[in-house]
């Protein structure tokens, strides 16, 4: 495994090739906000709180960096204003859909975000896929899977799995930045319990 | 719903997870929807979970989890069909079926949907019925349009 040299907020850091801008930055105690990411998960790029601003070759390109990878000679700027601002507008809309969200509060201290920006339309889902891909990933399970798409996009339980494996699981919801999930579960189980009602009234 | 004819679909090509979602399409294409167990039976024989053939069947707007209707009427609604009188054609082919953008007539006979363009904005205002266009379409001509159209089934294939 050769060894890569880039410079982190005026730091020079070796990392290994094939490593995260990220793993790279925590190695040297250098703190940047992550909301879709999981060690044990594969890297998503969902949320974009983790965006730095990475110079090669006289360029500088706004990326994400948990999916971003090290490369020879990269100049990465974690706390520039420009990446401050991006961080701030996300979670300012982020807060929008997840007002009482801890996680996101406490962000949006640190970054000077107004919660009340814009208009609130709670869907306490921020789209971080984090139950989804811990779901599929580790638990090996799909009870849980994104449906439809865009501004609507939402998680859905499958109730016919869900039935069977979440009531002695149940580890996606700590993960949850919002409080969705839980939300969603409960309706799930509101689904299931009509179906259930006629053979254990007969 | 016959499961033979699923797995026919299955077979053409030849149980690959690569290809579900041209399986879901043949489905679609053969039944007009996306019956639950013809979804059951894919995501069996393809070794797919459920989460995904679901997240597929409502992200494209191909696809439909609700029984549509023998014929799919599309009417478009994009800028240069709105100028050209569109909503009227619209309105006309809702008081004509009894439905509005989205749903289906108790007879299964059509199914309405609102496009957004067709891409040929010169045949403004445009309904596409079961894949024909019909460009110029004055709201006068949509009666005999959607009377044709069950006759028109058989008398094969209709140029697209």
């Amino acid at each position: 495994m050769s060894d890569v040299r880039l410079t982190i907020d005026g730091k020079e850091v070796t990392a290994s090739r094939g490593m995260t801008l990220l793993d790279a930055a925590q190695s040297v105690g250098i703190a940047i906000p992550t909301l879709c990411h999981h060690p044990q998960l594969e890297p998503y790029g969902g949320c974009r709180i983790c965006t730095v601003e990475a110079e090669q070759g006289g360029v500088t390109r706004l990326v994400a960096s948990c999916i971003y990878q090290v490369a020879p000679g990269l100049v990465v700027r974690t706390r520039t204003e420009k990446v401050n601002r991006i961080r701030k507008v996300l979670l300012e809309e982020m807060l929008a859909h997840a007002p009482e969200s801890e996680i996101l509060l406490n962000l949006a201290q640190d970054y000077a975000a107004d919660k009340d920006r814009f208009e609130k339309e709670p869907s306490f889902c921020i789209h971080c896929g984090l139950c989804v891909r811990y779901c599929a990933e580790l638990k090996q399970k799909h009870a849980v899977g994104f449906i439809d798409r865009g501004a609507q996009r939402e998680i859905h339980f499958i109730p016919e799995i869900a039935g069977q494996e979440c009531w002695d699981c149940k580890e996606c919801f700590p993960l949850c930045p919002t409080s969705a999930l839980q939300a969603a579960y409960v309706l799930t189980e509101a689904l299931l319990t009509p179906a259930k009602k006629p053979s254990c009234c007969s | 719903m016959e499961s033979a004819t699923i797995d026919q679909i299955i077979d053409k090509h030849r149980g690959e997870a690569s290809s579900l979602i041209q399986i879901m399409l043949d489905i679609q294409g053969e039944h007009h929807w996306l019956p639950r167990e013809a979804l059951d039976r894919v995501s069996e024989r393809l070794q797919v979970p459920m989460s995904r053939i679901k997240h597929i069947a409502t992200f494209y707007k191909a696809f439909s989890l609700v029984p549509k209707g023998r014929h799919e009427v599309h009417v478009c609604m994009g800028t240069a069909c709105h100028v050209r009188g569109a909503q009227r054609v619209l309105d006309t082919v809702q008081d004509l079926t009894g439905i509005s953008p989205g749903e289906t007539d108790p007879e299964m006979k059509f199914s309405l949907e609102t496009v957004n363009c067709l891409g040929c904005c010169a045949l403004g205002p445009v309904v596409e019925l079961d894949g024909k266009h019909h460009g110029n379409i004055d709201p006068g001509q949509i009666a005999t349009v959607l009377e044709n159209c069950e006759q028109g089934k058989s008398q094969g294939p209709t140029t697209r």
